[in-house]
């Protein structure tokens, strides 16, 4: 079984090829992507930290970075959560917004953006 | 959490009179194969003990070895990021056209 961090990055490059090569919606060029992002990812420290922090997810130390007990920042983790969360979040949401922006060409007149 | 998520997002709806609920055919295509993919990931990763869940703050209902409310979280997540994406593409617009 390949390490969450190994599948992590997977998920991220799949993601920008998705968009850039399948989906061809190219969002990863465009300032309203990264805007919503920076959006998110705050939110998602917020939102993880909770589940992570308190312990309602929690990881094998032979699948992430860290390899000790859970620490707000260091040893792998930000905000209590590993950073393999953040390249799985960011492949999740790009994955997802890359879709909606192309299911929403195919059923209207593209829109500049 | 996942409440406090939706608490934050919905109303951006509202807001910033955004029509991505008025689209749920559009929104499911969108949702669902991501979701799909993701939730094969989290069966897999789980079922190899990569990461696990704390039986005392999950529901004890499991699907695969899940909690239910982890199969939310993949309805919930991309849900919060497209609206955020589409209330940002209307400030900027908005901005664009004063």
């Amino acid at each position: 079984m390949i390490s969450y961090t190994v599948a992590a990055g997977v998920a991220v490059l799949v993601a920008v090829l998705a968009d850039l090569l399948v989906l061809r919606t190219a969002l990863v060029r465009s300032r309203t992507w990264w805007t919503a992002y920076g959006i998110v990812v705050f939110f998602q420290l917020l939102t993880n930290g909770w589940l992570t922090g308190r312990g309602i997810v929690r990881y094998s130390d032979d699948a992430i970075l860290g390899s000790g007990p859970v620490v707000f920042l260091g040893d792998g983790r930000i905000a209590y959560a590993p950073v393999e969360d953040l390249a799985f979040g960011f492949a999740l949401v790009l994955m997802s917004c890359a879709a909606w922006v192309w299911t929403g060409a195919r059923t209207r007149p593209p829109r500049g953006r | 959490m996942l409440a406090f998520v939706l608490v934050a997002t919905l109303p951006l709806h509202r807001f910033y009179g955004l029509r991505v609920l008025r689209q749920p055919l559009r929104l499911l295509a969108a949702i669902a194969p991501v979701a799909a993919l993701f939730i094969a990931w989290d069966l897999m990763a789980a079922a190899s003990g990569q990461w696990h869940f704390d039986p005392a703050q999950t529901f004890a209902a499991r699907l695969g070895g899940l909690p239910l409310e982890e199969y939310a979280f993949f309805v919930v997540i991309p849900l919060a990021g497209i609206l955020t994406f589409e209330a940002v593409t209307v400030v900027r617009s908005r901005r664009r056209a004063r």
